[in-house]
């Protein structure tokens, strides 16, 4: 079986914070990391292996040459080839370029029966890349994916998470699939693996005519959204600490709460 | 559009290379080199002391807008009920379609839903588009966007906006690209550009360290989804009289790939924060699940609901489906009370358009203080006790 992945390296938003004075954000020392999603679409592939040991993982990426470093540790997992797909013409691209710009990168490595993504990156937050790569390779999708429970000759059987539960969908294979934290517990890098890693070339895509597509096709110039505008978050007006022991503090807010007909 | 430095102007101040949110700026021979991380986002344009950075448009593609009109809603349903945020899309798809002058129309897909349009009609829509055939009785990827992609196709919405649903933000990106167009994910907030009158989408990123305005002018629809809970729901009137038109799928062999084999309903009691008027909410200091107990307590004194940050959900003390922030619910009880909860800013984002907030936290440095109307410095475990009394 050949499983292709899709990962992407992301600022470690938890560690982002904002200067208060100034309202921007403090990058200094803020960690790049696989996307943790993505970690679970990687280990999802993994565990395919595991059970057939002729599978064939490989891992693509858009971004910057920096990139590498989570490709690496994508390897020392356990994948077997690493894709990135880099280069100054590629950047800006918003979710539809970038769909457009992956799906090229895939039929660039060829071969696939299941392509996992995660569900979303958590820089961006959009879910959107993993269903729009399916619909740019014409295949169908499910998203939200936090089970497998079967995968037969044409077709798996997967579960798909809802906001109440969740459904048990067949979909047909070649497909996509996005990956949620549920769905399993993505494994540490091995010491062989780690050692492995940094003889495994990682393969690059530097032009668009590499992955069968044209400038015109790639990054910002072929971005239906445009950012208009970027700024802090208004915070909100900081209220009132009160003082005093716990009964007095209580006693307070209950009645301020009161007062304002709150409760 | 694209970011140029104009090099004879630069003088290697390194203003932008701070300011800017990606890390896209570097000084190469003391002149600003804008890299591969840029989005366009414009925040050095105004940092730049000898305004050396302009903005150019470059983009190729895009639609005749001019055949594009109506601002459409889809409105999601299960089990043929409508969901709230199809109701809280009706209620700003209105104020969109009157600020553009044109009409406000849903479309709603399902089987046997003939009782659907005249409930969308009374929440405001103009025009109801439904699809009702047994391939579109649950959910699927395939079938949905067929359905809502050829109607598009045929009637040319100028904005569409879906919920930020499991659902939405499936069929959401398939319709953008089938339709070759944008989509902006989980908006908070929607205007009328009043000049050109294409859709101004603001949005968090970052996990909510940085809001971002996107648009989308030389492509349609602009689509957007926003999450369910931020947006007013639409007024019910039954007096309203609308004009409803059945669409016709069809569906071949092998149109749909996906098969739902079984809807499995989580056991637990059904939590609905979005309704919650006040919220008592407990995160890492609570130190056990048990001290959701003592919130419970609080809560239904107060005539609300329990909710959690993302740590008290990680630590197993609690579902999922109680969580708010960033990856949870966004919220906006009258009160919301964040008990042990040190206000990470992925939380921050789900709960700071609350009516008014208390927090209660041991740590006097805790960032939730910054978006406290009331702050307590205490032990919850003494603090809450002290509140019932005090309720009486």
């Amino acid at each position: 079986m050949k499983i292709i992945v899709c990962a992407k390296q992301v600022p470690d938003t938890n560690e982002v914070k904002i200067d208060p004075v100034k309202g921007t954000l403090i990058r200094d020392g803020v960690p790049s990391i696989l996307n943790p999603d993505d970690a679970n679409a990687l280990e999802a592939a993994l565990q395919i292996k595991d059970a057939n040991p002729d599978t064939k993982v490989s891992i693509i990426s858009m971004g910057p040459p920096q990139a590498h470093y989570m490709l690496r540790e994508c390897l020392a997992m356990g994948a077997d080839e690493a894709f990135l797909i880099n280069g100054r013409v590629f950047s800006g691209a918003d979710t539809c370029a970038t769909s457009t710009t992956i799906a090229g990168g895939i039929q660039a490595i060829g071969d696939y029966d299941i392509i996992f993504a995660g569900r979303q990156a958590i820089d961006g937050d959009t879910a959107q890349v993993g269903p729009q790569i399916a619909q740019r390779l014409g295949l169908p999708v499910v998203t939200y994916v936090q089970g497998i429970r079967e995968i037969k000759d044409g077709s798996i059987v997967v579960e798909r998470q809802m906001e109440d539960g969740y459904e048990v969908i067949e979909v047909q294979t070649p497909c996509v699939l996005t990956c949620v934290k549920e769905l399993n517990e993505p494994r540490y890098m091995s010491i062989k693996g780690i050692l492995e890693a940094y003889d495994t070339p990682i393969k690059e895509f530097l032009t668009p005519e590499e992955i069968g597509l044209v400038a015109d096709q790639c990054g910002l110039k072929a971005s239906p959204t445009q950012v208009l505008r970027s700024f802090a978050p208004a915070p909100k007006g900081k209220g009132r600490m009160l003082e005093g022991t716990v009964v007095e503090m209580a006693k307070e807010l209950v009645s301020s709460l009161q007062e304002k007909h709150i409760v | 559009m694209a970011i140029v430095i104009n090099k004879e102007a630069c003088k290697g101040c390194t203003k932008c290379v701070k300011v800017c949110p990606f890390d896209a700026i570097t000084m190469v021979e003391k002149k600003a080199v804008i890299g591969a991380g840029c989005t366009s986002c414009g925040s050095c344009l105004d940092v730049c002391p000898f305004g050396a950075i302009s903005k150019i448009e470059d983009r190729v593609g895009g639609v005749d807008i001019s055949l594009y009109h109506d601002v459409w809603v889809f409105a999601e349903q299960r089990e043929g009920k409508l969901m709230n945020v199809a109701i809280e899309l009706l209620g700003e798809g209105r104020k969109l379609a009157s600020q553009i002058g044109c009409r406000l129309c849903a479309i709603v897909c399902g089987s046997g839903i003939s009782d659907l349009p005249a409930e969308l009609i009374a929440y405001g829509a103009d025009v109801v588009y439904v699809a009702d055939a047994p391939e579109l009785a649950n959910y699927t990827t395939d079938a949905y966007t067929k359905t809502i992609y050829e109607a598009i196709d045929q009637y040319k919405p100028e904005i569409c906006l879906l919920g930020a649903t499991h659902i939405g933000r499936d069929l959401g990106p398939c319709l953008a690209v089938r339709c070759n167009t944008g989509l902006t994910a989980d908006c908070t907030s929607l205007e009328i550009d009043p000049h050109t009158k294409g859709i101004l989408q603001t949005r968090p990123a970052f996990g909510g360290n940085l809001m971002a305005t996107i648009g989308c002018p030389n492509h349609r629809p602009q689509m957007s989804t926003v999450r369910p809970g931020v947006m007013e729901k639409a007024l019910r009137d039954e007096s309203r009289t609308g004009e409803v038109i059945a669409l016709k799928p069809s569906f071949a062999e092998g149109d749909i790939r996906q098969k739902v084999l079984e809807i499995v309903k989580n056991v637990t009691e059904t939590v609905s924060l979005n309704d919650a008027d006040v919220i008592v909410a407990g995160g890492a200091g609570l130190g056990a699940a048990e001290g959701f107990e003592l919130l419970k307590k609080l809560a239904s004194r107060l005539g609300g609901t329990i909710a959690a940050s993302r740590a008290a959900v990680d630590s197993g003390w609690i579902d999922h489906a109680y969580q708010v922030g960033q990856t949870g619910t966004t919220v906006k009880p009258k009160l919301y009370i964040a008990c042990g909860i040190s206000g990470a800013i992925q939380h921050l984002a789900g709960m700071q358009r609350s009516g008014l907030i208390v927090a209660i936290n041991k740590n006097e440095d805790a960032p939730i203080f910054e978006v406290a109307d009331y702050g307590i410095v205490g032990d919850l475990y003494q603090v809450i006790p002290a509140m019932l009394e005090a309720l009486g």
